[in-house]
């Protein structure tokens, strides 16, 4: 383990920008926080998390697939794909690392998406414990431990100093670069930051939260469930918590007509919006009570029947914070998976 | 630049024939610009076609994978895509990526038995890659039964090569009917899950559906009530689909997507998944 | 702290459930915390009982809701409205969205509803209770023992500091006293905007803009957007849009909105309640309320039912357009 004080952190993100463009949570003027590239003087973010998650650095809101140029009945195919560079994202938390993992099951099985290989080959995780987690939290319903973040190095961050450890090969090559403005030290201050954080999280609200009544084979069980219109029943179709969510990844694939050629693109989709499963010929999913369902049993069902058991949420709670009308998943999972789930 | 073969990036291809099949059903017949076949496909696969600028859709290959020259692709005027294809003339590129899905399974559960192919309106071009394949092995199969029914006499799809090839074959069994009494139509009239009951067959069949929702729940009821039992019927199912490879999350039932673990299905499947197709 | 209680919204609730006024009520249902809090339809006394609240989060605006659940709902629904949420019913009615008769509208006073955000800035984050009953608000957090005592008035949401009216205009009965039109601050932050030149002006709203995420959540909230099938989800419409893919496509969508809604927007703050990216939507709005009032006379749109809004109302006084393009040159 490694470690530098917290003042010199403006010299390790220029030594790590000198490689690679660095992004961090760095406050806007709204006072709300957004992983922006860093440039000298740009300081890193007290803020828990931020509002908007990291999913579009490996799987941007939009992104151009294919052009094509068209002549009489003739059309040419262009592969406008380019290597990604390198990058570093810096300050990621143990939530949003993990969504990474759920999106890597989607991406990465074959037939691989080359767009997001390239961009995850590429990308280098630093992630940071959270030392003051809020009680929108419950990462630790999915097993994920906010003191100890997975990435290609963790850090810790006291009133003073940053401690770092490298997991990975790449996040010690770039740690070792870092050799200069750290020096080596114990674990001691970290095991013990460990520990604050350990009782911090039996504290939150959600603490109890457990996916017992969730994972595979659940489908018969929860489909037609009443309660599904009831939690339903304000929901206004909006793509809020499919935007801000890390894990959500349903994409849509469009063209645009530019008058000198066509673009192929593909964006963020949302499962709430009524044409997203809308055919010339029929509507599987006619009322948004049917929209919403698919929301939450992909999340909690169908995702761990086709992963292993893993789920599609990591419990980061943008869905508690930004849901226009407060229905999120830990409502769901109280009401769908019955009370002792709580 | 990229080592990576990307899956979302389409192949050229070639329209080199177009028929006319129903007033609103056109046949494609699509090759790569140097001639061939896009790709390999096995019976009940789809493909992605697309017109730049217009968009891209699936649709199931109705040609055999016996076939060596050529794909073809039966397609109902019912969209944008549909639409522009309609206006397209030979020699028209568009796009083609696959193939997508699981077929039927033509050399293992389908071996050796009696086959009863039921289908309702364009619901017969997906299944007209498997009786062809069938026909093209036809010591491997049994007795085959063909039921087929369309609005009107017109409406029925490959009429020529039903009349002509499929009714001419050695126990092949060709059963057509329309919906209503037509001039000139001296075949059976009716709809498609009447005509099955009145058929009457014997269940030592597997029997392959696809048409409208309504034709398939009552000819469900109707197989039934001769005694087949869910694990001896096959359908192929249709969903909105964008990226044909399991990624984009719109086709799916349950935890199945269409697009990679279907469409095609056996009954006893379906009655694993949620009531949402 | 709200001067009526919960016990009196859900005594007058019960009341009208049980002599069979209405069928169902429409209120505002308790959440995982304090503030989280869901519109819901409720059915029974006992549900009101276990499940309606009325605190100082409540400031989601009922009156769209009425649009879908007045066809749903067999017989009345009861519907509680502040001040502000008058405004959009009142213009709902005047564009025919919703059957009059199928509501029991219940004005209720309304002292001004709290912004989570503003409350975390000050009680900080791990929010355990936040207790709104008293003179002050308490907010317990995980990390300290004793409640941090807030005063309302300091975590008002923007569009309550600059609450335009009191006064309910329109309801079947109302509880506790009416209040007054108030003449707010709330053109200010327009007119700074005003004042910004047009480069300063385009980038400050070049800036907002980028972080538009197209959720749609301010559309799907506005009362005023009650479009069967929005032109934005037309793919038939050519300006069909998913994501803002461009700078162009992310202020289209929010220009486009603002022009549409102009003249039948009523100012309740909604779209700005709601956007996950914190844009100050409402400015846009605003900016069109204010500039039909200086060029066509003070106008509240859903102040009253029926009302011709300035826009689709041609007089002979009305501004050239040769007027109109002047103004918009400095």
């Amino acid at each position: 383990m490694r470690k530098c004080s917290l003042d010199s952190m403006n010299l390790v993100f220029a030594e790590i920008a000198k490689a690679a463009s660095l992004y961090l949570p760095v406050d806007g003027k709204d006072g709300k926080t957004a992983y922006t590239k860093w440039e000298d003087g740009l300081t890193w973010s007290n803020s828990l998390n931020t509002v908007r998650g990291p999913k579009d650095f490996f799987f941007p809101q939009t992104e151009n697939l294919v052009e094509f140029k068209t002549s009489g009945k003739n059309i040419e195919i262009i592969d406008t794909r380019s290597a990604s560079e390198d990058f570093v994202v810096f300050g990621v938390r143990a939530c949003d690392v993990k969504s990474f993992d759920v999106l890597d099951r989607v991406f990465l099985k074959e037939p691989t998406d080359s767009y997001y290989a390239s961009r995850r080959e590429h990308g280098i995780i630093i992630a940071a414990a959270c030392t003051k987690p809020t009680e929108t939290c419950f990462c630790q319903t999915f097993g994920i431990d906010a003191a100890a973040p997975a990435g290609d190095i963790s850090i810790w961050k006291t009133e003073t100093e940053v401690f770092w450890q490298s997991n990975t090969e790449k996040g010690a090559a770039l740690l070792t670069k870092l050799d200069a403005l750290t020096e080596e030290c114990s674990t001691e201050a970290v095991d013990a930051q460990k520990e604050k954080i350990a009782a911090t999280m039996k504290k939150l609200p959600l603490a109890n939260l457990n996916t017992d009544a969730f994972g595979a084979g659940k489908t018969k069980e929860y489909f037609d469930a009443p309660e599904w219109k009831e939690l339903s029943e304000s929901c206004l179709g909006c793509g809020t918590c499919t935007f801000v969510c890390p894990t959500c990844q349903c994409y849509d694939i469009k063209d645009f007509n530019t008058g000198k050629g066509v673009i192929r693109f593909r964006c963020w989709d949302s499962c709430m919006y009524s044409d997203f499963t809308k055919m010339s010929a029929g509507q599987p999913r006619l009322t948004q009570t049917e929209r919403f369902r698919q929301r939450f049993m992909h999340k909690l069902v169908y995702f761990p029947e086709n992963n292993d058991g893993m789920f599609s949420c990591v419990g980061c709670g943008r869905c508690l914070a930004k849901c226009p009308i407060s229905m999120n998943i830990v409502k769901v999972m109280k009401t769908i998976g019955g009370k002792e789930n709580a | 630049m990229h080592n990576h073969q990307e899956p979302l990036i389409p192949k050229i291809g070639v329209i080199t024939d177009v028929r006319m099949d129903t007033p609103d059903i056109k046949t494609f017949r699509v090759v790569t610009p140097d001639g061939k076949k896009a790709f390999d496909h096995r019976p009940g696969q789809c493909a992605m076609l697309s017109v730049p600028g217009v968009g891209e859709a699936m649709f199931s290959i109705t040609s055999s994978p016996t076939n060596e020259e050529y794909m073809e692709f039966s397609i109902k005027k019912c969209g944008c895509v549909t639409e522009w294809l309609h206006q397209a003339e030979p020699g028209q590129q568009i796009t083609i990526r696959g193939p997508y899905g699981n077929p039927f399974p033509v050399d293992d559960e389908f071996a050796g038995k009696n086959l009863l192919f039921i289908a309702g309106g364009v619901g017969l071009a997906p299944l007209r890659s498997v009786i062809n394949y069938c026909r093209h092995y036809r010591d491997r199969y049994g007795k085959i039964d063909i039921v087929y029914g369309s609005r009107s006499k017109d409406d029925l799809l490959d009429y020529k090569e039903i009349i002509d090839e499929w009714a001419n074959d050695d126990n092949v069994h060709v059963h057509l009917t329309i919906d209503r009494e037509q001039e000139g139509w001296d075949g059976h009239v009716g709809f498609v899950p009447n005509y099955v009951k009145e058929l009457g067959f014997d269940t030592d069949k597997t029997a392959i559906l696809c048409g409208p929702p309504i034709m398939i729940k009552f000819t469900l009821d109707g197989l039934y009530a001769l005694g087949f039992e869910k694990t001896q019927i096959y359908t192929t199912l249709e969903m909105r689909m964008k990226c044909g490879i399991g990624k984009c999350g719109r086709c799916n039932v349950g935890s199945k997507y269409i697009c990679k673990d279907g469409p095609v299905f056996r009954f006893d499947e379906l009655d694993e998944l949620p009531d949402e197709y | 702290m709200q001067k009526i209680t919960r016990d009196q919204l859900i005594e007058k609730a019960a009341s009208l459930l049980a002599n069979g006024t209405v069928s169902c009520v429409l209120g505002w249902q308790k959440g995982e915390f304090d503030y989280d809090i869901t519109p819901a339809v409720f059915d029974t006394e006992d549900e009101l009982k276990a499940n309606f609240v009325w605190n100082d989060f409540c400031g989601a605006n009922f009156s769209k809701y009425l649009v879908s659940k007045t066809k749903k709902c067999e017989g009345k629904i009861l519907v509680f409205l502040k001040a502000c949420d008058t405004y959009s019913f009142n213009q709902l009615l005047t564009e025919h969205r919703f059957d009059r008769e199928k509501v029991y509208a219940v004005g209720i006073p309304c002292e001004g509803m709290a912004d989570i955000a503003k409350v975390k800035a000050i009680a900080g984050d791990g929010i355990s209770s936040i207790d709104c009953s008293g003179e002050k608000m308490a907010v317990t957090t995980i990390y300290e023992d004793a409640p941090v005592m807030i005063d309302a008035k300091d975590v008002l949401a923007e569009r309550c500091v600059n609450c335009k009216s009191k006064k309910h205009v329109a309801y079947d009965e109302l509880m506790g006293e009416d209040g007054d039109v108030i003449d707010s601050a709330r053109f200010d932050e327009v007119a700074k905007i005003e004042a910004m030149t047009p480069d300063e002006r385009f980038a400050f709203w070049q800036n907002e803009l980028s972080r538009c995420i197209r959720c749609n959540a301010c559309r799907d909230i506005c009362p005023a957007c009650t479009c069967e099938k929005c032109v934005f989800d037309n793919p038939n419409s050519s300006v069909e849009n998913k994501s803002p893919a461009n700078s162009f496509e992310e202020k289209m969508f929010h220009i486009i909105r603002a022009f549409h809604v102009a003249g039948r927007c009523t100012d309740c703050g909604e779209c700005s309640r709601v956007c996950p990216q914190h844009i100050p939507l409402h400015l846009l709005n605003r900016k069109f309320i204010k500039d039909i009032d200086s060029f066509y006379g003070d106008y509240q749109a859903g102040a009253e039912v029926g009302s011709r809004a300035p826009l689709v109302n041609y007089t002979t006084d009305d501004l050239e357009p040769g007027e109109v393009f002047e103004r918009g040159d400095n």
